[in-house]
């Protein structure tokens, strides 16, 4: 409908164009117009450089890291999180307290923070070996500049878990994972959700009315129970790899509909435009007034709707893993993140643990925003 | 001495519906027009000033709603739109003022300040709505002065002033009956049991013509066809008997037939209760049958204003002598192309500089229209046109 | 309305019918027969199950026949409320559910009920006062309310209120009350309980329905009858309660029949967390240990429930609109 109105105003524009005033009226097109508009959103636009801040540690994941991920440690289990500091009085030092091994009551070895002693953070620092596009590299935004490093010259940023891994580099790993499965559950409920869609408001009729009723009985049913019981139903044994796209296929499930709904009702309500009966009576052929006419005024929807699925695959795989029906060890995504912290007695012990939870409603949040944004920013009636 | 205290109307047949004061306001009407053109009667006032178009013109004080510098304007996020940017006119007791203009030109805004019901983000920003529903005692109030939610104004809502809307498909609540509607509105403006007013709204519902009232008080509006929903709608409206009839559009949304049943309503329902009508549509056709005077907008400002009948027969503005040559006649022959207005209305963000018709007007001046903006001014005694040509 | 009942009625049961399907399906996706997980749940307590044994296990189950006479079936089955044998419990699936359907639906109307009182008003006063800082208030916590996952609030209120009282505010009773009979004491004690599980089930819903409200309000405060209502002389709130808001909330309060089964099947996880003693807390033990006739009940009822809670949504709906009400056929 934006489309509607605003190619209309095009080809007013451009029939009224010999009087002067007239051409004057700047024409903007579709996607400028609601860039604009979406510009206009403050929240959105800052939940927008949220998410891409979050896509980012999906690429840099390792380069952001400070310490392995699955470096294992029993001595160091649930160290408190050392704070990065920038200044050392009034002089800027990047830094952090050190850890200093000690003995416990029971003679186990344990580490305390020491912040009369400090270790100092570099830029660029050398760190483990990983790969980036195709490259093997050591160098990490910062860290102790030492691959070999030991518990007591070790940086934690975040604290550790049980086993003494480092919370904040499993925490940039299990970023990547969550949201590639967003990521990958969205392509493929893109392509099944449009190309259902699109038959459906395309054929009409029978077929569509057979899609819209599976359509709506797949929407009735209860989404927890169901996903929980097909999570729960690959066989334990299953690799990382196999069980990540099952879970994948089982989040993306329900995220199709939603699509099928809004590609389907936006072509049927293109069909009835005034501008698309003008480009039939124009005689402009039915390809092109899909892809030039209809597709464009569609486009803004199809990424908004992405964008709230992509919220709800996220609360989706962390809730499985976090009940440990999802993801298993030693996949690391927010949900085997938060699946260390389900027992309350843990948190109580370790709080930090819940950092990861931290990071699920920041992206939550801001994806719900941006989607907000886009939608409102497409919405022909919003002013 | 803001309302008027009055009493409470009683179900039509019974006799006593505010009689005294009703001919009071007749007596009064025919002493006015009596002043004027001596006419003869006050129901028929409308004719009188129509045809006095040539005698004295309207003197303000004794118009029963005159509005004076109206400004309304709309707080968008891509700036001010000037809605209503200075309008002025008068509405004289028992007579009907036809405001015309194309879509777009701050009509339906003046009439929706009247009553302060514009929609945010509009907000009235000045001027002067003198309602005076006793021009002898002078006796008027500036509705302005009164908060848009104040009591006061709550009572002249519905009960001095009314108004009937454009779509009457959409303007009633599908989810209540007709009764429940009417009734509310009889409850707000007047003291009568829940019985008296269900037989006032029967004998409403009788007096525009909608068979079968009783049952209808029952049905809900989506039983009613849309002319017969209009007429519930002036029904609603009259029940109070009102002073200031406005109407906004009331033929636009239905066919020419009903049209023309709706606009004799009207005019019978003006003749039978001494009530003036602000008449609003972009259908000059509709302005030659109802109107005594008409006011011409263009971009929230009056350009034109006078007798009905000069104004079809010497419109001054040229934007007037525009409108009404791209009305087809009877007497051109079919293959002459119908003359239209060049350009469109530019947006209210983009008004032009000087005169805001100097783009599309026939007798554009340079260095004038497009400089200064044009005052409106008596060209005769009737007359007032907004125009360069006519400046001294 | 009799054609619109028909039509409705015909769709709830082919839903339904899928939803048996589906839980079939799951039923049988686990690798190997229940008859096997049986052996091996029995060989660990120590019983040993001859072959020929559980042969006629298998020939009563069923499990030797085509996929769709395996079906139908278990679908007669469940038709008699014959519901299979739960291995996680050593019980039938039916004792089962019954011992904890009280709780559940408890928590579950409680929550309805906090979602509506809490979130009607709060969406009125938002779409009303649109922009101003109440609004902008609720509709931050309105996104709050969505964007956190229920089972993370649970935990960080429970670890708050651990680190903050050292009460371990889990259960939906007091240990003395547990096996009690029902007493004022008790109803107390629950009550009491209830408010933490209450308030975070209820907040996606609150904040969805905030929303809703506020988006239906906002839709139906531009229409004309409210202008002609304005026009009657009618004060804002008067007009605005009667029409407008009448309008709005329509939809929402006739969704109230929807809302239940999904509040329902959406406590599983919050039970889990406050180990509630609830269906859905049955239902994850049950999940964990491949304990497939608990679960597979537990999907196929919250589906029909669901299911059946929609079609009377749907007719809650067409009964508030005189126009489909009278219609006649």
């Amino acid at each position: 409908m934006v489309a509607g109105a605003q190619s209309g105003a095009e080809s007013d524009a451009q029939l009224v164009g010999e009087s002067d005033f007239e051409a004057e009226v700047e024409v903007m097109s579709q996607r400028q117009l609601i860039w604009r508009r979406f510009r206009r959103h403050r929240l959105a636009m800052a939940a927008t450089v949220i998410v891409a801040l979050f896509y980012s540690i999906v690429v840099f994941s390792d380069f952001l890291a400070t310490n392995d991920p699955e470096d294992i440690e029993a001595a160091r289990q649930y160290t408190p999180p050392q704070w990065l500091r920038l200044f050392d009085g009034f002089k800027p030092d990047l830094h952090v307290c050190r850890l200093v091994g000690s003995r416990d009551e029971f003679l186990r070895k344990v580490y305390v923070k020491d912040c009369d002693q400090k270790v100092d953070v570099q830029i660029f620092a050398r760190g483990y070996e990983y790969k980036l596009f195709g490259l093997t590299l050591d160098r990490h935004l910062f860290g102790v500049n030492d691959p070999e490093v030991t518990a007591e010259d070790a940086i934690f940023l975040l604290g550790t878990d049980v086993q003494g891994r480092d919370l904040y580099s499993r925490l940039m790993r299990g970023t990547r994972l969550s949201l590639l499965i967003g990521l990958t559950g969205i392509f493929i409920s893109l392509i099944v959700g449009t190309m259902l869609g699109a038959v459906s408001g395309f054929y009409g009729g029978f077929v569509d009315n057979l899609i819209q009723r599976s359509i709506e009985i797949v929407r009735s049913i209860p989404t927890i129970p169901l996903y929980l019981g097909l999570a729960a139903a690959f066989p334990a044994d299953w690799s990382v790899e196999r069980r990540f796209f099952a879970i994948t296929i089982v989040v993306s499930l329900f995220a199709w509909t939603e699509l099928a709904r809004v590609v389907r009702g936006r072509y049927l309500a293109m069909r009835q435009e005034d501008f698309v009966t003008a480009a039939i009576v124009a005689g402009a052929n039915q390809r092109r007034i899909i892809f030039r006419h209809m597709l464009p005024s569609f486009y803004s929807h199809i990424i908004a709707a992405s964008t709230l699925n992509l919220a709800f695959m996220v609360i989706s795989e962390t809730t499985l893993s976090f009940l440990g029906l999802g993801l298993q060890p030693p996949a690391i995504s927010y949900g085997t993140l938060l699946f260390t912290a389900q027992n309350v007695q843990t948190v109580a012990l370790a709080p930090w643990l819940l950092i990861p939870g931290i990071f699920v409603v920041v992206l939550v949040l801001a994806l719900n925003f941006m989607g907000d944004g886009i939608r409102d920013a497409a919405d022909p009636y919003g002013s | 001495m803001t309302t008027e205290t009055r009493e409470p109307p009683a179900p039509l047949d019974s006799g006593f519906r505010r009689n005294d004061d009703a001919s009071a306001r007749i007596g009064d009407a025919s002493a006015r027009n009596d002043d004027m053109s001596g006419g003869d009667d006050g129901v028929s006032a409308r004719n009188d000033v129509a045809s006095g178009g040539n005698g004295d013109s309207p003197v303000a004080g004794d118009a029963i709603l005159s509005v004076r510098g109206l400004e309304t304007q709309f707080f968008t996020d891509e700036g001010i739109v000037r809605a209503v940017d200075g309008v002025d006119f008068d509405v004289l007791p028992g007579t009907t003022m036809g405001i015309v203009g194309e879509s777009g030109c701050g009509k339906s805004i003046t009439a929706k300040s009247i009553l302060q019901i514009v929609e945010a983000p509009g907000r009235i920003i000045n001027g002067e709505i003198s309602y005076n529903p006793r021009p002898e005692t002078n006796s008027s109030t500036d509705l302005l002065s009164f908060d848009a939610n104040s009591n006061e104004m709550r009572a002249i809502r519905g009960g001095e002033i009314s108004m009937i809307f454009q779509e009457p498909m959409t303007s009633f609540s599908g989810l209540h009956t007709f009764g429940n509607q009417i009734d509310e509105t009889l409850r707000l403006h007047t003291n009568l049991t829940k019985q008296e007013r269900f037989d006032l709204g029967v004998d409403w519902l009788a007096r525009v013509g909608i068979p079968n009232p009783t049952q209808r008080m029952h049905e809900y509006p989506f039983r009613f066809s849309g002319g017969q929903l209009q007429r519930a709608m002036i029904a609603m409206a009259m029940c109070t008997n009102p002073r200031v009839l406005i109407a906004d559009e009331p033929t636009t949304a239905l066919d020419v037939t009903t049209q023309a049943q709706i606009l004799d309503l009207l005019q019978r329902m003006q003749e039978e209760n001494d009530m003036a009508i602000l008449f609003i549509t972009h259908d000059l056709g509709v302005i030659s049958e109802i109107a005594d005077e008409v006011t011409v907008m263009y971009l929230g400002k009056v350009v034109e204003t006078g007798p009905v009948f000069s104004f079809f027969d010497e419109p001054k503005h040229p934007y007037s002598k525009a409108l009404l040559t791209s009305i087809p006649s009877m007497f051109t022959s079919s293959r002459e192309r119908l003359p239209s207005i060049s350009g469109s209305i530019p947006h209210p963000q983009n008004r032009p500089m000087g005169c805001a018709f100097h783009p599309r007007c026939q007798s554009f001046m340079e260095g004038t229209c497009d400089v200064r903006e044009p005052e409106l001014a008596s060209v005769n005694e009737a007359q007032e046109v907004s125009c360069f040509l006519y400046e001294e | 309305m009799l054609a619109f009942f028909i039509r409705r009625i015909i769709y709830a049961i082919i839903a339904m019918w899928a939803v048996s399907v589906i839980s079939f399906v799951i039923i049988n996706l686990p690798a190997g027969d229940f008859v096997t997980t049986y052996i091996a749940t029995q060989l660990a307590t120590g019983n040993l199950i001859l072959e020929a044994e559980a042969e006629s296990l298998r020939e009563h189950y069923g499990l030797n026949d085509p996929v769709y006479v395996q079906y139908a079936k278990w679908f007669t089955r469940i038709l008699r409320g014959q519901l299979g044998f739960s291995f996680e419990f050593t019980e039938p699936v039916r004792i089962v559910l019954e011992r904890n359907l009280l709780n559940t639906l408890l928590l579950g109307t409680f929550t309805v009920v906090f979602i509506w009182v809490v979130a009607i008003p709060i969406g009125i006063y938002s779409a009303v006062k649109q922009y101003s800082v109440g609004d902008y208030v609720a509709t931050f916590l309105g996104f709050l309310g969505l964007g956190i996952p229920d089972f993370l609030i649970g935990l960080v209120a429970l670890w708050l209120i651990l680190d903050l009282t050292g009460f371990l505010a889990t259960g939906l009773y007091s240990v003395e009350y547990r096996t009690a009979a029902w007493s004022f004491a008790k109803m107390w004690d629950l009550a009491k309980h209830l408010i933490l599980p209450v308030a975070i089930l209820g907040t996606a819903g609150t904040a969805a329905l905030i929303r809703v409200t506020r988006a239906n309000l906002l839709d139906e405060l531009k229409k004309p009858y409210v202008t002609t209502a304005r026009a009657k002389g009618l004060t804002e709130w008067q007009l605005i309660m009667k029409y407008p808001v009448r309008y709005a909330l329509n939809p929402v309060i006739s969704l109230t029949a929807y809302v239940l089964p999904f509040i329902i099947s959406g406590s599983v996880v919050l039970s889990f967390v406050l180990d509630l003693p609830t269906i859905g807390r049955d239902f994850l033990k049950a999940l964990t240990a491949q304990d497939i006739y608990l679960s597979g009940a537990v999907i196929l009822f919250s589906g029909w429930l669901t299911i059946i809670g929609t079609f009377v949504s749907d007719l809650l709906l067409a009964w508030v609109d005189p126009r489909i009400r009278l219609e006649e056929d």
